[in-house]
Formats: C-alpha cells, structure tokens, sequence
C-alpha cells in the first residue's frame, strides 16, 4: 500500500476567513486506493480543507495536485473535472426526480437528437451500480427511497462522473447498523479498484475498522499523520481533543438508585400507527433511560408521540400520577416535557436567525414586561445561557447557522433547558458532533439527571447509551422487547445483541 | 474558527478601533433601501430644484400619495417575513371601499366603518384558514381570493361608483388634516409605529418570524405555527380594508377600481425594505422607506416629464437594481 502514488496532495494550504486564519499551511496527502481518515475537533479545520478541495473555498496559498500534477480548483466543477467526488452529509439529491435522473443530473446522456435519453440513464445507471455490486432501481423515485440508498445514489453520482477520490463525510451517521457494514463493504471494492476515500468520522471503531491512515488537525494545523496500525484510539482522542479525557465514555455509579425515586412519567399502552405500539415504560426523577433499537424500529416515533407532535391512537401518559393530554408541543412543555429533536438544523433552529433569539424563542414569555418584550432581560437571560453550557460564538447576534455542529447542538439543549423542564427526551444528542463536545455534553446530561431531572436518551451509538443510562429499553418494530438495567448490560457487544433480539 | 474573544476585547484598543471594526462589521446590504432612498432623494433634490421637488407641499403630498400602500405594506410585511403571501390586499381594499361607501349612506358613519372592517375579517380569516387548516399555498388561495373580492364589489355596485357624502367620515379618513397634519400621514404613521414594535418587540412578533425562518423547528418549539400563519392573513386583510376605507374618504367615493394593482406595490415595499420573500426577517421601517422610495420615483419621474408609460419602466428598473444590490451574498 505504502508504494502507491498520492492521488491527491494538498501542500501547505492557508486560508482564511475576515482576517482570521482556519487554515495553517496543512499538507495532507491521499494515496491511489487508500482510505484517508481525517478527523478534528470543533473548528479544527477539517471541513474548511475539505471545501478547498471540492472547489467551494479557494486556498490563500499553497498548492493542489491530483495524480502527480498541480491543478487550479476555483469551482465544484473543477474539483468534479480533477475528479473529485464528494458524498455529502446532507444530502444532495433532488427527491421529485429518479434515481438515474439525479446520477447524471447536468450531465444527462444525450441521443442523436439531442434530447436528453432517459433510458440510456437508466441503463448506465444500472452498469454503475453492478460495478458497484448493490442493487438499486435507477427508475425508483429518490424520495421513495430510505437514506442507505440515498447515500449509495450519492456515491454512484460521484462514481458515474469517474471520480477518483470520494470525500466522505460522516457516512454512517444516519445508517442502521447493517446499513453500516453493507457501507463498509462496498467501500473496501471501491478500495480495490484504486478509489481513494477521504473518511471524516467522529466514530473511532470505524476509523479502525476501514481506515489505513489518518491525519489529524487541531486548530487549523496539522498534527500528525500515521497509519493506524502506529497510533492508539487514546492518542487519537487526545490528539482531537487536546487533553486527556477519561472517564467520559463509561458508565458512573449513581449515587443513589434513581429507580426508587418516585416516577414523573408513565406512558400506559401508548399506540400509535405501526412504530409505536402498545409501549409501556415508568421514568423516574433523576433517571437516565436509553432507549435502543435499530433504524426503524420507533424510537423517534416514540419521541414524537411523547412529545405531542403525532397523536395518539390508544394508550395514556401520567405525569406525576396525573393523567396528561399531550395533543402538541405546547401542551407537551406546558406539562414540563423538552424535546432535543434529532436533525438539529431542520427541527431545532431557526438557521438564520441569531443564537439570541434562537435561544429566547421558547423563553419568550419569561422575558415579557407588559405586552413587550424587554431586549435587556433578554440579553441578559441568553448570554447567560451561552455561558452555563460554554457555547462558543463570536457573538450572540450572529446567525446560529455560522456554528460548528458541536455548538449549534449546544444552542439546542441551551434553549431547552432554558425552559427549566422535569423531563428531558434527547433525540441522537451527538450525532455529528466532535468528541470533546460529546463528552460535554454527556456530561450536561449527568448533571441534569443528577439536578432531579428526568432523561430520556435515544441514540444508535451504543458506547454513549452505555455511558449515561441508568436503564435501557430496547425497541424493535414499535414495540419494547426487552428492558435492562445498567448492571445487567456487560458491554456493548451484549447491548448490541439485545438489539439485535438474538 | 469560533472566537469567544472578538466580543470580549480590551478596552485599552480605543474608541477609533471599535469604530472603525463597527464599520467594517455593518452589514451594508441590509441598509441598502435607505442609501437607495437617500441616493434617489438627492439626486432628484439637485435634478429637479426648478420644478419644485423640493417645496413643502410636494414632500408632503408624497408622503400623502403613499400613505395607503405604506400601510398595506406594512400588513404585508407579516406575511411574506412569515414566508406567505397575500394577493388579494389589492382587491380588499377595493371591496372594502364599497361596502363602507354602502353602509354609509344606508345607515350613518359607525356602521360603514364596521362594514369596511367586517370585509377585512372576512376575506382575511376565510385566506387564513384555507391557508393554515388545509394547508393550500397561500399564493393561489389569494390569487383566486383577488378575482373573488374585486368581483362581488363590481357586481353589488353594478360597477358603479358609490360616493359617499359624510363630511366627518370624509375627513377623519383621508381628506382632512390633523392639525396642521394631513390624516393620511397621521394613519401610516401609526400603523407603521405600532407594526414596527409588535414585530421586533413582542412575542407575537417573534413566533411569526420564527414561524417564517423555519416552521418544523417552531413547532417543535411549542408555537402554534398554524395559528400564526391564520393571523397573518387576518391582520393582512384587516389593514387592507382600512387602506379600503381610506382610498373612499380621500376619494369621497367607493369603487371596485380602488386599490387594483396595490398588492404589487406592496410587495414590491416590502422586499426593498428588507424582508426576504422566503420569510424569516422582516422589518416595518424598512417597508415604509420602501414604499416611500416608491413614491419618490413617482413623483420624481412626472416632475421630470416622463410620460406614464416610460415612468413604468424607469420604475421596474430601479426596483430591480434595489433588490439585486440588497440580496444576500
């Protein structure tokens, strides 16, 4: 592997941005079939480098060669030309059109006529997808599809404009865990036909499971690049974080059982279309309660229901022994529930707007002198809260959209827990978030479950479920199958096979 | 990349530093209507010195000439910063017209104004509750809502005009003074005022832009997003029927013709004041200095001599140039 010529090197790249530098002469170098990680923490500039070499930013200095000879990307269409593929993290396919529509999508095969000639699409949609052995239909509508097609489509798109490099950017974040290893296998093939794959990943298991190499940036530099058979996964979380952290990622005995604690919530038979169905569970005050299960399986859906946004079907939820009527958010925060949703960007901020107001927005009524609003109440009610949780922003005036992942997550808890809720539901608290701000934030839910509140934490990674809960239900097609306390569950493997139902 | 200090620097870098990286840090764009409209004003200032732009009684009859645009402006601002659209103001105020000019000769001035009011609350909360109950985009629930009101107003008045010969009403809505005010001054002022605090100042004014910049993330923040949506139209069509009642006072009559064409002169204020047409921000300030700038064009361009067919496309052209300069990056 080590005798392949680099198919892309960036030499002492800088950039950056109003004056201020992100971007510190980084050289970062991918070899002709080789899986690149590349990891950082918040702000440590991996995103940053990753758009010079699509061609969305254009590099202050340094240099760009692909296979050997230097090349301008001023543009996307350069990078795609040098072949450049990128799979993005949000992705970007037009639903309304087909599968094959969106592969050649500015590039549409053309018959004699000059018409655009669907159904030679089609059919070198299918060649591309045979090479890359998965079975996708180019004809099915994308919007009729789950997000593991969603992404092989994406990596088609790139494959069909013969790209060289993908860039891949948190892959596995919305996958099932078979969705995961069928992800796995396909890009070991793409391995073998000489396709290099930059891998930025905030999960360490899969970096070494796929991973030859990895280079890590901290503040805008770069701080080593190895192959990983060299480096341990504490040097590579201290090398993100730039500290140790121990402790953060294992379970911490309570000082107390929070089980014998009187229950805040009850949910009785709660029904709801095929994902919810007959749930029964007790939440008591100062309980962390995982809930586990597969892509599908109705942990989201559970959330929803909880939360007001769907309603139910048959079943009741007690809070505090009463009965509630939970029929719409309002309700749901009236009866002292929050919920952190999990897409951030579409179901919990308002991206344009500043972090003030993003914060203030369920506060409002907290901030009001007559009919008015106080704007110094208000100023002072959020920087309180970006201090409390150790929001990083330039100002609070900024739109909420110029955070890091890690920081508008922040903002989202921030501004729940600004509404002082007894219980919490956090949907994928860390998805796409950097470990330092991982650990951080599992430490906010410790201490609000300590504080006497109430936690209901839904994730798919199982070490962070693992970490935190004092209980865990696990989920599969709507309904419990099984409930284990903390001390039951061995290690992840064994929580792994709970989900699994084997 | 996320800097705690910027904010936080010492006060020892002087007040010239703080200036000057104020300045570098204003966001020009969004003050664009008002170094348009300062612009436009002194180039007519100096262009049109001799045909009297500059006189008292000019200035105030184009505040006058855009009073009621301004003030169905000023509706409008909720709905397009709440991401809809409302194209039915136009013709609302044309059937507000008629109904008050009606009842007013039928049963006295208190009655005319509730009919013109009751227009507004009909029109608007029937929008409202298409748009929000079933959900239909508000484009086509009031672009069919604009054939429907100026419609019924030329058929119950058999197109023709009502006139209305209530001196107070006459004068309390648009030909009268207060003071040494002109009224229809004194009206865009106030719904400008107090469209101005309720959108930056209140909680109602905040779910709406909230509403508008990300409706999923609003509902799951507890705001009732259909509500929101229903009360824009209602307070569009509101403010559009007292623009209704002042097109009769000032023109002493009602006709199906007033306000034809308003919703596009609106709308055209509110995007040069700042408001983005895919909702999210909006500011009534901005709106009425586009809709003064409108009207200063106007003015300018007859003063100037242009016949009315090359005004239009004088018109069109500085609307265009403002919205390009104004747009985000």
């Amino acid at each position: 592997m080590n005798t392949r010529e680099p198919a892309v090197e960036m030499r002492s790249i800088s950039k950056g941005f109003n004056g201020v530098p992100v971007l510190n002469e980084v050289d970062f170098e991918v070899r002709a079939g080789e899986v690149h990680a590349l990891a950082g923490g918040n702000g440590a500039g991996k995103s940053t480098l990753m758009k010079i070499l699509q061609g969305v930013y254009q590099t202050d200095s340094g240099s760009i060669l692909v296979g050997g000879k230097p090349v301008e990307i001023t543009s996307i269409q350069d990078a795609k030309a040098a072949g450049i593929g990128m799979v993005f993290q949000e992705f970007s396919l037009v639903p309304s059109l087909t599968v094959a529509q969106n592969i050649f999508l500015g590039a549409e095969p053309q018959g004699r006529s000059g018409l655009i000639d669907d159904r030679e699409a089609v059919r070198r949609a299918r060649e591309v997808f045979t090479e890359m052995e998965v079975e996708v239909d180019p004809r099915a509508h994308v919007s009729k599809l789950g997000t593991a097609y969603w992404q092989l489509t994406e990596i088609a798109k790139a494959l069909a404009q013969n790209a060289r490099v993908l860039i891949m950017d948190e892959p596995t974040a919305s996958l099932a865990r078979h969705e995961t290893e069928a992800l796995f296998d396909l890009v070991a093939r793409l391995k073998n036909r000489g396709i290099s794959i930059i891998y930025i990943s905030h999960r360490m298991d899969e970096v070494y499971r796929i991973a030859d190499r990895i280079t890590i940036l901290r503040d805008g530099r770069r701080l080593l690049t190895e192959p990983l058979s060299n480096v341990t996964p504490e040097q590579i979380v201290e090398g993100i974080v730039g500290k140790k952290i121990e402790g953060q990622l294992t379970y911490q005995q309570r000082e107390r059982d929070p089980s014998s604690a009187s229950p805040v919530l009850e949910a009785r038979g709660l029904t709801c279309g095929k994902r919810v169905r007959d749930v029964s569970f007790t939440l008591h005050a100062g309980e962390i309660l995982g809930l586990a299960g597969l892509m599908g399986s109705g942990r989201t859906e559970l959330a929803r229901v909880l939360f007001g946004i769907d309603s139910l079907e048959s079943g009741e939820i007690l809070i505090r022994g009463q009965k509630a009527v939970i029929t719409s958010p309002r309700r749901a925060i009236d009866a002292g529930l929050a919920l952190i949703p999990e897409d951030r960007r579409d179901q919990g901020l308002v991206l344009d707007h500043s972090v003030r107001d993003n914060l203030l927005l369920p506060l409002l009524d907290n901030i009001k002198r007559g009919p008015l609003l106080d704007a110094r109440a208000g100023r002072t009610l959020s920087s309180s809260l970006i201090k409390k949780f150790a929001v990083k922003v330039a100002h609070p005036n900024k739109p909420v959209r110029l955070l890091s992942g890690g920081n508008q997550q922040k903002v989202v808890l921030a501004k729940w827990l600004g509404t002082e809720p007894d219980v919490l539901i956090l949907d994928e608290p860390t998805a796409g978030v950097d470990i330092g701000t991982k650990s951080e934030i599992l430490d906010m839910i410790r201490e609000l479950a300590n504080a006497g509140k109430a936690v209901i934490v839904i994730s798919s990674e199982y070490p962070e479920l693992l970490a935190v809960s004092d209980r865990v239900l696990i989920l599969r097609d709507g309904s419990i199958t099984r409930e284990l306390k903390r001390s039951e569950i061995a290690d992840e493997e064994s929580l792994q096979l709970a989900v699994q139902g084997v | 990349m996320n800097n705690a200090t910027i904010s936080t620097e010492s006060p020892k870098t002087g007040g010239l530093d703080t200036v000057k990286r104020t300045l570098g840090e204003l966001d020009w764009r969004r003050y664009v209507i008002y170094i348009g409209f300062v612009v436009v004003f002194i180039f007519f200032a100096v262009l049109l010195r001799d045909q009297g732009f500059l006189s008292p009684i000019n200035l105030l009859n184009i505040f006058r000439q855009t009073a009621t645009i301004t003030i169905i402006a000023v509706g409008m601002t909720y709905v397009i910063a709440c991401a809809e659209i409302d194209l039915s103001v136009g013709s609302t105020a044309g059937l507000s017209s008629v109904c008050t000019a009606m009842a007013l000769s039928q049963w006295g001035i208190v009655p005319g104004i509730l009919a013109g009011l009751a227009v507004g609350l009909v029109v608007g909360s029937i929008n409202g509750a298409l748009v929000s109950l079933l959900g239909i985009p508000s484009f086509l629930v009031t672009l069919g809502m604009l054939g429907i009101a100026v419609g019924v107003a030329q058929w119950i008045t058999a197109s023709a005009p009502q006139p209305i010969l209530n001196d107070t009403f006459n004068m309390l809505f648009g030909s009268g003074n207060f003071g040494p005010v002109p009224g229809l001054i004194v009206w865009s002022a106030i719904f400008v005022a107090v469209g101005a605090v309720v959108l930056s100042r209140t909680k109602f004014g905040r779910q709406v832009l909230a509403t508008g910049g990300n409706r999923t993330a609003a509902d799951f923040t507890g705001i009732n997003t259909k509500r929101i949506k229903f009360q824009v139209l209602l307070i569009s069509g509101m403010v559009a029927s007292v623009a209704g009642m002042l097109y009769a006072g000032r023109l002493e009559s009602g006709r199906f013709q007033w306000g034809a064409g308003d919703e596009l002169s609106a709308i055209a204020a509110v995007i040069l004041g700042g408001t983005s047409l895919f909702g999210g921000a909006g500011s009534v300030v901005g709106t009425l200095f586009g809709a003064l700038l409108i009207g200063l064009i106007n003015n300018g361009l007859i003063l100037a001599g242009l016949d009315s067919s090359q005004q239009q496309v004088v018109r069109g052209a500085i609307i265009i140039l403002a919205v390009a300069l104004a747009r985000k990056k």
